[in-house]
Parts: C-alpha cells; sequence; structure tokens
C-alpha cells in the first residue's frame, strides 16, 4: 500500500508532540514495509530517509489548472492575526511572541512566482500558509497517481487532505492529535474549528489518539462514533535512562515540566503544591517551562509565600530536561485537556513515579500512575505526598511503570493503522 | 544666610549572576564579577571621574565657597575598591579639601530600616566603620537612608545614633502647602533636623536637563539662577539632591551638564545672593522652623515618593520577608561569606527590579533594571535566596551540633 500522508513538520526540526508522532507512525509503517510519501511545507534535508519525502516548498503550482481555483478562493480568506498556535514550545512560544513584533522575515513571497517558500513554523501568517498548503497538495496529487490512500495530521493539513482527496478521488482520513477544545477551551478560534470540522466530515474515516479525544469529536464535531478509531501513541524507546547527575538540594522534589498554558493546567499544580508544603515544607517544587501564564502563577507562587519551595526554571533544553526528570521525585502532569501526552512517559523512563490527570489521553494506557481530575487539587495533594513518603507505591510504579511502556511499540500502531486504511478502502469499493 | 546645599548619592548594586534552579545546592557564588565589573568601569568613564575632576577643580577655584556632600553607598565602597581604585583615590582628593562632606547610609542601601531596627544600626555602624576605614578616620554627622526612605519613626532611630540631621524627599502630600525651602525637625526626637529636597529644582537638573520637550529647554545657568532669584525671601534653603550618575550618565556629557556645573558657581555666587553649603552646615546654622510630620515612610522615587518601587507587590513582599526571616540565624553565624551575601542580598535594587508598575508608567526602572521583566527578576533572586537559606541553616546545624 502507498500512503500519501500529509504533516506539518518532521524530526528534527519540530516544536512539539505533533512531528514526534509522525516520525513514530512512519517508523511503524517502515517495520511493515509500507511506502509513506510523507509531505512537509518545508524540508531541511536532514529528516531520516524513512519515507518519500516532498518539500511542499519545491512544487511548482499550475495556476491554469481550473480546479485549483476553488481552493484558493475558499482559503484566502482566512487571514487571522490572533494567536494560532498549536503545538507551540516554549521556545517557540517566545520566538512566536518576538516575531510578531518584527514581523514576517522568513517568508518571502511574491504573486509572480509559482513556488511558495513556506517557513513550516507556526508564525503570524500561519493560516496563509495553511491555505497555500492546501494547494500545494492539489498539485501533488495531480501529479503523483501512484498512491492508494490520503493520510493528513491535525488541522494544519486537513484542507491539503481535502484538496488531495478532491482532486485524486482517493479516500482520505485525518489523524487528530489534539482538537481546538484541548488547546483553548470554550474558547475556540472559529476558523481553526472550522477548519478541523470540514477535515472531519470530508474524511472517509478519522483516527484519534484517544478515546479522550473520540469524544470530543464526537460531542463537539458532530461525527458519528462508527467513523472514528482510536490509536494511541507509542514510544520510540521504551528503554530506562539512567542519569549520572546528582541532585545538589536535601528536599524532595516534585516536577511539572511542559508548557505553562491554559491546556496544561498549571494552576492546580500550584494549589495542591502550597498544600503539601503547608503539611511538609521539606520539598521542593519546579515548574519547568514556559508559556503565557508564566508570570500568572508567578504572581500566584509569590502571594502564597512560598517563594523559596516553589521554584521556576524557565524553558528548559537538552540535557536539561534529562536533568529535571533525573532529580525529580514525583512528576505531575495536570492537564484540563491532554489529547495524549507523551511527557509522563518520558518520566517514567527516567524511573520517576507520576501523577496524571484523567483528562489527558495518556491515562488510557498507563495503569500504573496515580490518576486524579485535573480540578481536584487535594487529591492531587494527597497523591504527591503519598509518592513521596510511602515507598512502597512509588517503588511498585517505577518497576511496572516501565515494563508497561515496552508495550507501547509505534508498530503496533502501524498495524492497526493499516487495518484502519484496508476498512477504508474496503468501504469505498 | 541663603544657601543652596547640594548632595548627591553614589551607588551601585552587587547585581546578581544568572542563577539557575539546578545551581541551587551546588554554587554559592551569586555575583555577576563581569557585569558589575563593566558597570563600574563604564560610570567611571562617563560619570565619576570626570565629574570628580571638575568638582575637585571648582572647589580649588572658589577656596571654601563651593562645596558639595556625597553619600557612598557599602556595596559602591566595596566596588570602587575592587574594580576602580583610581575613582577612590579621586573621592578621597576631594574629601580631604574640606570642603567636602560624606553622609552615612545602611552600608548595603537596604530596606532594613523598615524591617529591623537591630539589622539597621548594624549596618550604620559598618558603613560608619568603612568610611572611617577609606577616608582617614572621617566620621559623618548627617544620615541618609537607602533612597531617603524616612518617616518619623526612622527619624527617631537615626537620632538615637547621635546624627544632627536626616534627609528625605520634599513630598507634596507631606509638605502639603509647607515649603520645602526651610529646615524641619522630627517630630518624635525634635533635635534632629530633617532636610527635604527641593524636587522641582533638582530634578530641573537631574531628569529634565536635556529634555527637549520640555518647555524651559535648553537650561542655563542664568535661567537657574534667575529661578533661584524668584524663591521668596525668607525661605533660606535650597535642597538640591540628585544621584551623582546625573553627571555624565543619566545626562551624556553632549548635553552640556559638565559646563553647566562648571559655570553654576560662579553664577550663583555672582548674580544671587546665595551661597553653597554641605548638610552639617545648613543643621547647624538654619533654625528649624517647625516639626514634619510623616507617619507613612516617604522616598524619593517615582511619582508617588512612596515605598512602592521596592515593596507592595507580591513578588517584592515574598522576596523581603523570606530574607529578613533569615536574620536572627544569621547574626549567630560567623562566616565571612554568608555575612557578605546578607547584606549585598538585602541592597533595595533587587526589589526594584521586581516592581511591576512600570507596566503602566516610568522607564526609569526598566532604564536600571539588568532583566528582561520583573518576573525573571523575582525567580533569579529567588533562586540564589534558595541556596543562601540552605547555607544558613546548615551553618546554623554545625554551630549548634
Amino acid at each position: 500500500m502507498r500512503v500519501l500522508m500529509f504533516g506539518w513538520e518532521f524530526p528534527p526540526h519540530i516544536s512539539g508532540g505533533l512531528g514526534t508522532a509522525c516520525y513514530g507512525l512512519v517508523k511503524g509503517m517502515n517495520h511493515h514495509n509500507q511506502e509513506v510519501i510523507f509531505v512537509v511545507p518545508k524540508l531541511w534535508g536532514d529528516e531520516e530517509p524513512l519515507a518519500d519525502f516532498v518539500n511542499g516548498s519545491d512544487v511548482r503550482i499550475d495556476y491554469r489548472e481550473k480546479r485549483f481555483k476553488k481552493f484558493w478562493k475558499n482559503l484566502t480568506y482566512l487571514e487571522v492575526s490572533s494567536f494560532l498556535v498549536p503545538y507551540l514550545g516554549p521556545e517557540q512560544f517566545k520566538k512566536f511572541t518576538d516575531y510578531s513584533i518584527h514581523d514576517r522575515t522568513d517568508v518571502e513571497e511574491s504573486i509572480f512566482s509559482d513556488k511558495f517558500e513556506f517557513s513550516g513554523k507556526y508564525g503570524k501568517n500561519l493560516m496563509e500558509e495553511v491555505s497555500r498548503y492546501a494547494l500545494v497538495a492539489a498539485q501533488i496529487a495531480r501529479d503523483k497517481s501512484n498512491f492508494d490512500i490520503i493520510h493528513a495530521h491535525d488541522w494544519l493539513a486537513f484542507p491539503a487532505g481535502i484538496a488531495a482527496k478532491e482532486i485524486s478521488g482517493k479516500p482520505l482520513v485525518v489523524h487528530v492529535h489534539a482538537t481546538e477544545y484541548d488547546r483553548s477551551g470554550e474558547t475556540v478560534n472559529q476558523p481553526v474549528y472550522d477548519i478541523e470540522r470540514a477535515g472531519m466530515h470530508a474524511a472517509d474515516h478519522i483516527v484519534a489518539v484517544s478515546q479522550l479525544t473520540k469524544n470530543i469529536i464526537v460531542r463537539k464535531y458532530g461525527v458519528p462514533a462508527s467513523k472514528i478509531t482510536v490509536l494511541h501513541n507509542a514510544v520510540l524507546d521504551a528503554d530506562i535512562i539512567k542519569s549520572e547527575y546528582e541532585k545538589k538540594v536535601p528536599e524532595k522534589i516534585v516536577t511539572f515540566l511542559g508548557r505553562i498554558t491554559f491546556q496544561k493546567g498549571p494552576e492546580y499544580f500550584v494549589e495542591a503544591a502550597k498544600k503539601v508544603i503547608d503539611r511538609d515544607p521539606n520539598v521542593r517544587f519546579v515548574m519547568a517551562g514556559n508559556g503565557d501564564l508564566l508570570n500568572r502563577m508567578i504572581d500566584r507562587v509569590a502571594e502564597l509565600r512560598m517563594a523559596t519551595k516553589f521554584h521556576f526554571t524557565g524553558f528548559l533544553k537538552g540535557d536539561d530536561v534529562d536533568h529535571m526528570y533525573a532529580i525529580s521525585d514525583v512528576y505531575v502532569m495536570p492537564s484540563v485537556s491532554e489529547p495524549f501526552g507523551i511527557a509522563p512517559l518520558e518520566a517514567v523512563r527516567h524511573n520517576t513515579p507520576v501523577i496524571i490527570s484523567k483528562q489527558s489521553g495518556v491515562a488510557e494506557v498507563l495503569r500504573n500512575a496515580i490518576k486524579v481530575d485535573f480540578w481536584d487539587v487535594d487529591a492531587m495533594a494527597d497523591a504527591i505526598f503519598a509518592l513521596l513518603h510511602y515507598e512502597g507505591i512509588s517503588k511498585m510504579f517505577k518497576e511496572l511503570g516501565s515494563e508497561e511502556l515496552k508495550k507501547l511499540k509505534w508498530e503496533h500502531v502501524a498495524a492497526k493503522l493499516i487495518s484502519v486504511y484496508e476498512k477504508t478502502l474496503a468501504e469505498r469499493s | 544666610m541663603r544657601t543652596i546645599c547640594f548632595y548627591f548619592q553614589v551607588h551601585q548594586p552587587f547585581r546578581l549572576k544568572p542563577y539557575r534552579f539546578f545551581d541551587i545546592g551546588e554554587d554559592h557564588y551569586y555575583w555577576d564579577d563581569y557585569l558589575n565589573r563593566n558597570v563600574i568601569r563604564k560610570v567611571a568613564q562617563k560619570c565619576y571621574l570626570p565629574m570628580n575632576a571638575l568638582l575637585l577643580e571648582l572647589i580649588q577655584k572658589y577656596n571654601g565657597k563651593f562645596k558639595v556632600a556625597f553619600s557612598l553607598s557599602g556595596t559602591f565602597l566595596d566596588q570602587m575598591e575592587a574594580y576602580a581604585p583610581d575613582v577612590l583615590e579621586s573621592f578621597q582628593k576631594l574629601v580631604a579639601t574640606g570642603q567636602v562632606e560624606l553622609l552615612n547610609e545602611t552600608y548595603t542601601h537596604s530596606l532594613a530600616a523598615l524591617k529591623s531596627k537591630e539589622e539597621f544600626n548594624r549596618l550604620v555602624k559598618k558603613h560608619q566603620d568603612r568610611i572611617k576605614e577609606l577616608f582617614n578616620g572621617y566620621t559623618p554627622k548627617v544620615f541618609r537612608n537607602t533612597e531617603l526612605i524616612y518617616s518619623d519613626q526612622i527619624g527617631a532611630m537615626v537620632a538615637e545614633l547621635g546624627y544632627e540631621a536626616v534627609l528625605t524627599e520634599g513630598a507634596k502630600h507631606v509638605l502639603g502647602w509647607k515649603s520645602p525651602n526651610y529646615v524641619y525637625t522630627n517630630v518624635i526626637e525634635p533635635k534632629l533636623k530633617v532636610l527635604l529636597k527641593n524636587f522641582l529644582l533638582s530634578d530641573d537638573i537631574a531628569f529634565r536637563f536635556s529634555n527637549k520637550t520640555w518647555p524651559d529647554y535648553p537650561l542655563t545657568t542664568d535661567k537657574f539662577v534667575k529661578w533661584i532669584n524668584a524663591i521668596p525671601k525668607e525661605e533660606q534653603v535650597l535642597n538640591l539632591f540628585m544621584d551623582y550618575e546625573t553627571f555624565g550618565e543619566h545626562q551624556w556629557a553632549e548635553t552640556g551638564i559638565f559646563e553647566f556645573m562648571r559655570h553654576l558657581p560662579a553664577a550663583v555666587l555672582d548674580q544671587s545672593s546665595f551661597t553653597f553649603s554641605t548638610p552639617s552646615e545648613v543643621a547647624a546654622s538654619a533654625p528649624g522652623v517647625s516639626k514634619i510630620h510623616v507617619p507613612i515612610p516617604i522616598s524619593w522615587a517615582d511619582e508617588e515618593r512612596d515605598l512602592t518601587a521596592w515593596l507592595g507587590n507580591d513578588m517584592q513582599d515574598e522576596a523581603f520577608d523570606r530574607l529578613y526571616e533569615m536574620e536572627k540565624l544569621v547574626r549567630e553565624i560567623d562566616d565571612p561569606e554568608i555575612q557578605r551575601d546578607w547584606g549585598y542580598l538585602q541592597t533595595s535594587d533587587h526589589f526594584y527590579y521586581m516592581c511591576t508598575k512600570f507596566f503602566s508608567d516610568g522607564s526609569v526602572h526598566e532604564y536600571f533594571s539588568p532583566y528582561d521583566t520583573p518576573y525573571d527578576a523575582f525567580i533569579n533572586f529567588m533562586n540564589a535566596l534558595s541556596d543562601f537559606i540552605l547555607r544558613v541553616k546548615e551553618k546554623t546545624k554545625e554551630t549548634n551540633s
């Protein structure tokens, strides 16, 4: 089987979970000897040659093609300057906010040119890039005919998937890694929601990364449950990471590591920390990361008068991330809405017991973790206290958690995906 | 006798280096030697050296008729000794003329007056000792608290230490209809004279001098003398208090600030009845006209002239309270490095950097801060403080066992 896949980023040039998940999936497909044509808006040239890569920026669009006009018209109205920033890493968040000031510098555009140089980022003109990407997809679908099925990852690539389907007539599978409801709560960006909804309805089948995400798709996007298959993400490497790095402080450390945004529920971590510190002053809490709620969290920690026990590291990269996991005694992910959430699995690899919110997809696959409602700060504080003080339970989590990881393999995911393709193709014919 | 009293504040904090969470428990040195040295060297070239040379020239030229006062913070003295001995030497020369008065303050430019009398007294004493040591046995008679922070209570503490006078801001909300151009006295200890800054004329030099949108731009010595001549005859004292960095650093040499100062003494002495005096001379000669009530502390900062530049938001209060919680433990510890860090961490600038008022006004805060945001300042300070607390607790345990 040949799959024409549309993504937005691919390792090593990624800013979040989407690129990593695509990488794992393509790797899994390789394991089963399936061919993948993988399109990204911008290729950097140092991607691992796992697929037949197509650089969106290299595709010449033939404007004489009448069928393309429709996509052009449909999408050019989407000029939005709001915060359309899915999967925005903390470093990117900073860049993005800087970028908004300096405005566009890295995209050259000319109405006379027939190619479009994508930034491949999540910049201010994201919407323009998304609509251009659909044109590129239409061109590719017209030029290439040697594929059986189209697979588009997240809303950024949905217009591309829809265009490719319309031009080629081949079935479309859309893969939902996150929805606008996860990112923004109830105050969704309407244009993004519209694109998501259009993609889901145009698709022949939908893949969701968790049951939680599937439920959102059914409830908020009006898609019948029978059209959706849940395929949980996996891990690329399940080996336990042994770190030489040693803790420098006598106290135990409880860590939050991630973007400090609404979606990740940082405020619940802060409130739970206060409850724990009141009972046990020999604990340090660390909030690692950056995001639009960082300053508010700092204010709150100061207001609760616990800033000598609650630390902020800013955005961590490279070795510092590993060091942070290594010195943590408990890892907490209190996400308000997390389609999957790969970070707790990283913590497990470092032998760190984890507490995750019930509102996360990863809670569906990780059994050896404490699960609490994100809003239940009392339960969260209890769980933190228990993992810090009762050796038995944290020891058990350490042993069993790593066993569980070994079962989460991308080749299993790919195998299930192949049967989704087969089913979809069968329904077509 | 009508007189002008010049007092210049010279202060540099020990700025913290970027101190990360991962450093807590391991790295016990908090100070950004490179940055601190660079700042001192830069300001030395632009301000301290040329302005000291100019003042020396003026003092010699007017032979006893021109005089000024300085307050040199202890953190400045320490950095000057380490990074700018040439500047120290030029200050020593100035003091040796006998026309330059030195004022006392807290050693580390601290806010201790607001928190702990004991710590306040300790830091004042330390500053006194240090001045004695560096300036040939010199003993200041007049006190100025950090950022001219003053209240009736602080005045009483200062009086108790034996000072004749204290300097503070002529804050509008304290003075009301009264003029700053008189000598007042403390409410609790009436023998302590209170000298108030005339912020209008001080700021004409310190802030507005080079402002081209100011209707009175450019400020000339003739204009300035005309203004002081317009002051009602019965008002005797004009206190011009400002940061020393006004000369050459806040107002660059190109603005003509040095030329203004070079010609000001002659203009004042020739065209007006004003003389020049130091704070202790003013305190000794001018009678106190009345008590001045300052129940709530005032300062010379920002439009509000209150404490909100350093204290008041949650970050500042948290940092301040956590720091001073250590006071009693630190006092029992005999360790020069802990004592040094204890002092330097108290410097008011650290709290100034955490001020969130600049969101609305006061680009002044931004100008002085080595941090991008007050949040960065808070995090960095708290990281260093967390390590400091660990050290203090460890030392305390060692001492007790």
